[in-house]
């Protein structure tokens, strides 16, 4: 699904952020992104969230080359790939509901086409009683689901998700795991970005720990 | 940290996604019917901001744009009654027969082509206008008074003022031809200043507006910035984005521009109703002299409505650059390094 064959990267004119990453990521998979603060966990997912071109090395996704791909494929692209931000990136003006539902609208399609979709994704997530109140109200970890539940309502093939975690309590965090899990499950390649090492201890997935720009692969 | 409301929990997430998979989760009750938030939110202090800002500019650019108009009808005003007018004198000299000049002097003039008529300023005519001067009961005759023969002229189409000005000197020699050229030169440059001066002035007032609404937008669109982010980043095209934006800025600016032009019109309504109503008086007939009435006519009307449009579209047009600018941005940083 995924291929980074000795990608590199810096910023400007500054050092190389990443260094020769290899790395595959096949359909289906679970795994953990993992490494202290400022490892260039965030960037790596930019990369695989085609947010950032690679300054050498070759990136391959869905089959196709990264340096090939043009601005007007990117938004079809990333309708297949799920991302989860680090601070949710909620639209502050819409419901619960009209956020996750999002991806669905700007595609034009008709509300009454996506409706049952979109609440029964939010009851899976366990969001089915909070649907119409507006993100600031919603504790951390109802805002955390509901940005799982936008990044998976167009069911893309792979789930990027940064930190979910970071903001939530330790019980909270085992049942979103849960949730990745059972996505993972029903056929979605799962990649979780973390530093939370029990959480990592949960699950016995491939971890990829990244330090000082380098990728080590543990499967 | 506890979650309130959280009604999630491990079993439940497997129970329902097995649910979900056979398809078995009947509809959930639908939510109550409500219009689906736009896309764009719809106001915040920097969206009134910008209004008030767009009605204000709109406003003083229609007051400009009517101060303009009412000059120059009054300047063209000016112009075409001077020059629709000559006047032929004749001095008296000892043995001119008067009365056979001013015949004459009509007859020549009504015979040239463009002259609609030509009329002698009778003897009681000009007593009346030598009046103020000379008192009431003067016998014309007593003294050496020069005469006029009024011509009034197709302004359209003017006779041959040199032409007619040397057959008048052949055959009257002491008579004299003043077709007001000097005067309405004069008054004609006085207008065309006056205009090109007003025409100045709402360029400038243009060009402050045109200034100040797409810093106003631009602005109010800064506030806007992680709506534009989320949409790309969910998948949203850039035509798709910038369209939405359009049509809010758009609404918006026509909102604040129809405010401001709706006030101006008033003002000229009013303004217009005020001179109606003092016809006659003094002030107004000063006004009236001065600026001609207050009406700033069907042009002037189209003239706001035309502000108006322009202002809508420049609100959206700006709109819609920041949005193109913002996403090029987000994907030049793409480039992380090159």
């Amino acid at each position: 699904m995924f291929r980074f064959e000795n990608v590199g990267l810096r910023y400007g004119m500054g050092p190389e952020i990443l260094r020769d990453i290899s790395l595959d990521i096949p359909e289906r998979s679970f795994q953990f992104l993992t490494g202290p603060s400022g490892a260039g966990k965030t960037t790596l997912l930019r990369l695989l969230f085609l947010g950032l071109k690679p300054t050498r090395g070759l990136i391959t996704v869905f089959g196709k080359d990264r340096a090939l791909i043009t601005r007007k494929e990117l938004p079809h692209l990333r309708r297949r790939i799920g991302v989860v931000f680090q601070d949710f990136r909620l639209l502050d003006h819409m419901t619960t509901y009209e956020n996750v539902a999002l991806p669905l609208r700007i595609r034009g399609r008709d509300e009454s086409s996506y409706r049952d979709d979109v609440i029964d994704l939010l009851k899976w997530v366990g969001l089915g009683e909070r649907m119409h109140v507006l993100p600031p109200i919603l504790s951390g970890g109802e805002k955390q689901r509901a940005a799982i539940a936008r990044a998976l309502i167009e069911q893309p093939e792979i789930l990027l998700a940064d930190e979910p975690t970071g903001n939530v309590d330790p019980p909270l965090a085992r049942r979103l795991l849960r949730l990745f899990i059972e996505l993972n499950r029903l056929g979605t390649a799962v990649v979780i970005a973390t530093h939370d090492l029990q959480l990592m201890e949960q699950v016995d997935a491939r971890r990829m720990i990244l330090s000082e720009g380098r990728l080590d692969i543990h499967d | 940290m506890t979650e309130p409301h959280d009604d999630f929990d491990d079993e439940d997430v497997a129970a329902e996604t097995n649910q979900v998979r056979r398809g078995r989760v009947t509809a959930a009750p639908a939510p109550p019917r409500r219009r689906a938030a736009p896309i764009v939110p719809e106001q915040n202090i920097a969206g009134r901001a910008l209004i008030f800002v767009i009605a204000i500019m709109t406003f003083l650019s229609c007051l400009t744009l009517g101060a303009v108009s009412l000059v120059r009808d009054t300047a063209s005003m000016w112009e075409s009654q001077i020059s629709r007018e000559a006047t032929i004198q004749i001095r008296p000299r000892d043995g001119l027969d008067m009365e056979q000049a001013l015949v004459d002097a009509s007859r020549i003039a009504s015979g040239f082509a463009g002259v609609r008529s030509a009329t002698v300023v009778d003897r009681a005519a000009t007593s009346r206008l030598l009046e103020p001067w000379l008192g009431a009961g003067l016998n014309i005759d007593d003294l050496p008074v020069p005469r006029l023969v009024v011509v009034t002229i197709d302004e359209s189409y003017p006779p041959d003022f040199d032409s007619m000005r040397s057959l008048l000197a052949s055959e009257i020699p002491t008579s004299s031809l003043d077709d007001h050229r000097t005067w309405v030169d004069r008054l004609v440059a006085m207008a065309r200043t006056t205009v090109t001066i007003g025409l100045s002035v709402l360029v400038l007032m243009l060009s402050a507006t045109v200034l100040s609404v797409v810093f106003a937008t631009r602005g109010a669109m800064a506030g806007n910035g992680h709506i534009i982010e989320v949409l790309h980043f969910v998948g949203a095209e850039a035509r798709f984005i910038a369209a939405e934006f359009r049509r809010h800025f758009l609404l918006t600016g026509m909102k604040g521009a129809l405010v401001g032009g709706v006030l101006a019109v008033l003002v000229f309504v009013g303004f217009g109703w005020w001179s109606s109503r003092n016809l006659a008086t003094p002030e107004a007939d000063q006004a009236t002299a001065l600026f001609g009435n207050f009406a700033i006519g069907l042009s002037g009307y189209l003239g706001v409505g035309l502000i108006v449009l322009l202002i809508g579209a420049l609100t959206a047009a700006t709109s819609h650059f920041t949005v193109v600018r913002y996403l090029s941005e987000i994907d030049l940083s793409q480039q992380a390094s090159d």
